[in-house]
C-alpha cells in the first residue's frame, strides 16, 4: 500500500518536472500547438494534386473549319487556357522557357486525314516534369471527346459508356486524402520527433544519471515520460481535427470515438520510437537524424500519405509493413472517408497496438539495462 | 590575411573531425541519404502500374466477356473476382479489397446490338482520389478501344482523332526521371541544415563554444570554420546521390557537371546560411532542431517535390519565393535531363545567390551581435 503510494507520488511529481520542462521551454510549446496548426494550414491548402489551369500554345497548321472546331474545345474547356502561336518553332520556344506547360499541334494533313481514317493531334510537353505532362495528357481527353461528339451530330461516341461514380470522394477533391494522412503527420512529429530529443538531452547533459540514484524504477520513469507529450500530441490531434472540419470541410464518415482511439494508438506507437531511440543513442544529433529516418520520411512517402501503396514495387510495399504510418494513415482514410469499417479499421487497429506495446517494452527492458 | 586563413583551415579541420570521428554520426550522415534515395526512388511515383478490380457481370454475353478480356489483357488491371451480387460491390470496396468494381448490366450486348448506347458502371475508392482518377482514366481508354474495335466490325467508323505525346527529355514520362534528380536537392537539404543548425547550437550547449569565443577567431572566421566542412559534406551527399542515380538508376545525365556543381555550391551555400541562422537565434540543440525543422519540412513539401507548385495557392506560391529547394529541383532537373546551361538557369542561379548571402549576411550580424 504504502509502495503504491510512493510511487504514485514520484511518477506525479516526475510528470510535473517535465510538464513544467515543456511549459519553459519555448520551442517545445512550438512544436506542441504553433507547429500542427503551421502544418495544417500550410500543408492542407499547400499541397493539392488538383491541377486548376493548364497552359498551352497551340498551333494550328491546318487552318480548316474541322481544326478551328477543336481550338474552340480547348478553349471552352475550363481546364486549358489557349494561346494560339504560328508556328512551331514559337510554341517550343514558349514551352522550353516554361511559359507554357505544353503545345498542342493540328498538323496540316489533319482534315484530310480525319477523311481518310487516321487524324492526329499532337501534344508536346516538356517531360522534365512527368507529373504536369501526365495531367495534360489526361485532361486533353476531354475537349477532344466533347469535339467528336459535336461533329458527330450529337450522337456520343459509344456504344459503350462508362458510366463512373468515385465513392467517399464523388467531388475527386485530393485535400480529402491529404488531411487524415496531415494528421498522422503531426503525431508523428510530436510523439517520436520531440520525445526523442529530450530524453537524449538528459543523457547528453547527465541529469538521467541523477534520476536514476533516486529510487524511481523505470517504469515510473516512462510513463512520467510520457504523460506530458502524450497531451502535447493529443493537443495537436485535436486541432488538426477541428481544421479537417471547420477549414477543410473534409466529411468524418466514422466514428470520433474510433478516431480517437485510433489516433491515441498511433501517438503511442510515436513515443514508443522516440523514447525507444533516444535511450539507444543518446546523443540528440544522432536521436534526431534516426527518428527523422525512421519515422518521419516513412509518414511522408511510404504510407499512403500522398504516394499510393498501391503503385509501388511489391519489395517496397514489404517495407511498408513494418512502418506504424501505414496502418495509420489508412486508419484515418478509412475512418474520415469511408466510415466504420470492421475489416479495415480492427485489422489497422490490432497491428498498431501489437507495435505499441512492443515497443514501450523494449524501451523499459532499454531503460533497465542502461540503470543496471 | 594569411593567419586569418590558416585559422579558418584549423577551424575547417577541427569541424570534420568532430563530425566524422564518431562512427555513427558518420553513418547517420551517409547511409540514409542513399537508403531514401533507393526507397523513393522506387516508391515516390503517381504512375498506376496495377490495379485490382472485380467484376459484377450479369450479362455474361460474348459481348461483355470480350470487353473484360480486353481489360484483363492489359498489364494494369488485375481481376480479383466475379461477383455474384450487388451487396458484394460495397464489401469488396469498403474492404479494400478492390479498387475498382465494374458492373456490367443484363441488357448490355442486346443494346450493343441495337446499335445504342450501352452503360457499364464503373465504381472506384476514392480514398485516394487520385489513384481512383488515374485508375478511371484507364478504364476510358480500353472502353474506347473497344468501342473502335466494335465500330470498325459494324463498318461504321466514327471519329478517328488520335492524341499523339510527344515529351521532350523524358519520352516515355517515367515519373523516376522527374524524381530521382529532385532527391539530390532535397535530401541534401535535409542533411546539411540540420547538421549545420546542430553544429553551432551543440557547441553552445556543451560550452565549446564560448572557448571559441575567447580565442583569436573573428565571428567572419567562426562562420567561415562552420559554413565550409557542412557544404562540403552537402556535396559528398549530392554526388553519392547524383552517382546512384547514373549508375543503378540508370537516368541518362546529357547536362554540364560544371553547371550543376556550381548550381549545387550555391544553393548549399544557402542551405548552409539557414542552418547558421537557426542555429544563430535558437540557445539548444533541441530548439535548434526544431526550428530547422520548421523551415525544411514546408520547404521540402512545397518545393515542387511532391504536388505541383502551380496548384498551390497564390499566397503559397509568393511565400515559397524564399525556399531555396524550389529553385534547386528546377535547377537539378533541368540540368540532367535538358543540358540546361548557365544562360537558361538565371531565375535559379540568382535567387539561389540572394538567398545565401541574406542567411549567411544575417548569421554573422547575429554572431558578431551577441559577442559584442
Amino acid at each position: 500500500m504504502n509502495g503504491w503510494l510512493a510511487k504514485s507520488r514520484r511518477i506525479r511529481a516526475l510528470t510535473l518536472k517535465e510538464t513544467r520542462q515543456i511549459l519553459r521551454d519555448p520551442s517545445s510549446v512550438a512544436i506542441g500547438i504553433v507547429f500542427p496548426i503551421i502544418m495544417i494550414l500550410l500543408f492542407g491548402y499547400g499541397l493539392s494534386l488538383d491541377v486548376t489551369r493548364v497552359n498551352v500554345a497551340v498551333v494550328d497548321q491546318d487552318a480548316s473549319s474541322d481544326s478551328a472546331g477543336l481550338v474552340g474545345a480547348f478553349r471552352l474547356s475550363p481546364y486549358f487556357a489557349v494561346t494560339a502561336v504560328p508556328s512551331i518553332v514559337q510554341a517550343t520556344t514558349l514551352v522550353m522557357d516554361r511559359k507554357v506547360d505544353g503545345a498542342l499541334l493540328i498538323p496540316s494533313d489533319f482534315t484530310r486525314r480525319l477523311r481518310s481514317n487516321g487524324a492526329e493531334l499532337q501534344i508536346l510537353v516538356n517531360g522534365t516534369d512527368s507529373n504536369q505532362a501526365r495531367i495534360m495528357q489526361a485532361y486533353a481527353q476531354g475537349p477532344v471527346a466533347v469535339w467528336s461528339e459535336t461533329r458527330a451530330g450529337g450522337a456520343s461516341a459509344g456504344p459503350v459508356i462508362v458510366v463512373d461514380r468515385m465513392w467517399f470522394n464523388e467531388t475527386n477533391n485530393s485535400r480529402y486524402f491529404i488531411v487524415p494522412g496531415l494528421i498522422v503527420m503531426v503525431m508523428t512529429i510530436i510523439g517520436a520527433f520531440l520525445t526523442a530529443m529530450v530524453i537524449a538531452r538528459e543523457w547528453e547533459r547527465g541529469t538521467l544519471e541523477a534520476l536514476f540514484v533516486t529510487p524511481m524504477l523505470p517504469g515510473e520513469f516512462l510513463v512520467s515520460k510520457i504523460v506530458p507529450y502524450f497531451g502535447l500530441g493529443a493537443i495537436g490531434f485535436v486541432l488538426c481535427v477541428l481544421a479537417g472540419q471547420f477549414l477543410f470541410h473534409v466529411p468524418l464518415r466514422g466514428s470520433l470515438f474510433l478516431l480517437c482511439l485510433a489516433a491515441t494508438v498511433y501517438l503511442l506507437v510515436a513515443l514508443g520510437i522516440g523514447l525507444l531511440v533516444s535511450t539507444w543513442v543518446k546523443s540528440q544529433f544522432l536521436a534526431s537524424q534516426l527518428v527523422m529516418t525512421l519515422t518521419f520520411l516513412p509518414a511522408m512517402m511510404l504510407s499512403g500519405f500522398l504516394y499510393d501503396l498501391r503503385s509501388m514495387p511489391v519489395v517496397i510495399q514489404w517495407i511498408t509493413y513494418v512502418l506504424p504510418a501505414r496502418y495509420a494513415v489508412s486508419l484515418m482514410q478509412t475512418l474520415y472517408l469511408a466510415g466504420d469499417i470492421g475489416g479495415v479499421v480492427w485489422l489497422n487497429l490490432a497491428v498498431l497496438g501489437v507495435m505499441a506495446a512492443a515497443l514501450l517494452a523494449a524501451t523499459r527492458w532499454a531503460t533497465r539495462k542502461q540503470l543496471s | 590575411m594569411l593567419a586569418s586563413l590558416l585559422r579558418i583551415v584549423a577551424l575547417i579541420r577541427k569541424e570534420f573531425l568532430a563530425v566524422l570521428k564518431d562512427p555513427r554520426s558518420r553513418f547517420i550522415i551517409f547511409l540514409p541519404p542513399v537508403l531514401q534515395c533507393l526507397l523513393f526512388g522506387y516508391a515516390a511515383s503517381f504512375d498506376l502500374n496495377s490495379a485490382f478490380y472485380a467484376v459484377l457481370d450479369q450479362d455474361r454475353s460474348p459481348a461483355s466477356i470480350a470487353l473484360l478480356a480486353r481489360l484483363d489483357g492489359s498489364a494494369i488491371f488485375h481481376r480479383q473476382a466475379d461477383l455474384r451480387r450487388i451487396d458484394d460491390i460495397g464489401t469488396w470496396i469498403d474492404d479494400s479489397r478492390a479498387l475498382l468494381v465494374i458492373q456490367i448490366p443484363r441488357d448490355f450486348e442486346r443494346h450493343l446490338l441495337a446499335g445504342e448506347p450501352a452503360p457499364i458502371q464503373v465504381i472506384a475508392d476514392g480514398r485516394n482520389s487520385n489513384t481512383a482518377g488515374t485508375a478511371l482514366g484507364y478504364v476510358e481508354t480500353v472502353v474506347d478501344d473497344f468501342n473502335a474495335d466494335w465500330r470498325a466490325r459494324q463498318g461504321q467508323p466514327g471519329p478517328s482523332l488520335r492524341i499523339v505525346t510527344r515529351a521532350w527529355f523524358n519520352p516515355n514520362l517515367d515519373s523516376r526521371w522527374t524524381m530521382i534528380p529532385s532527391l539530390i536537392g532535397t535530401l541534401t537539404l535535409m542533411g546539411t541544415l540540420m547538421l549545420t543548425a546542430m553544429s553551432v547550437a551543440r557547441e553552445r550547449e556543451q560550452g565549446t563554444f564560448d572557448q571559441l569565443l575567447v580565442t583569436p577567431f573573428r565571428p567572419f572566421e567562426i562562420m567561415a570554420g562552420k559554413a565550409i566542412p557542412n557544404m562540403a559534406i552537402g556535396l559528398g551527399q549530392a554526388t553519392t546521390i547524383l552517382l546512384i542515380a547514373q549508375f543503378w538508376f540508370r537516368i541518362p545525365f546529357v547536362g554540364s557537371f560544371i553547371v550543376l556543381y556550381s548550381g549545387l555550391g550555391l544553393f548549399l551555400m544557402a542551405a548552409v546560411g539557414v542552418g547558421l541562422f537557426v542555429s544563430s537565434i535558437s540557445k539548444t540543440m533541441q530548439q535548434a532542431m526544431l526550428y530547422a525543422f520548421l523551415l525544411v519540412m514546408p520547404f521540402a513539401l512545397l518545393s515542387g517535390l511532391a504536388t505541383p507548385v502551380s496548384s498551390m495557392p497564390d499566397f503559397l506560391q509568393t511565400v515559397m519565393v524564399i525556399n531555396p529547394l524550389r529553385y534547386a529541383l528546377d535547377l537539378t532537373k533541368r540540368v540532367f535531363l535538358e543540358d540546361a546551361g548557365f544562360a537558361q538557369l538565371g531565375s535559379d542561379f540568382l535567387p539561389l545567390g540572394v538567398i545565401g548571402l541574406f542567411t549567411l549576411g544575417g548569421a554573422a550580424w547575429m554572431f558578431t551581435r551577441r559577442l559584442s
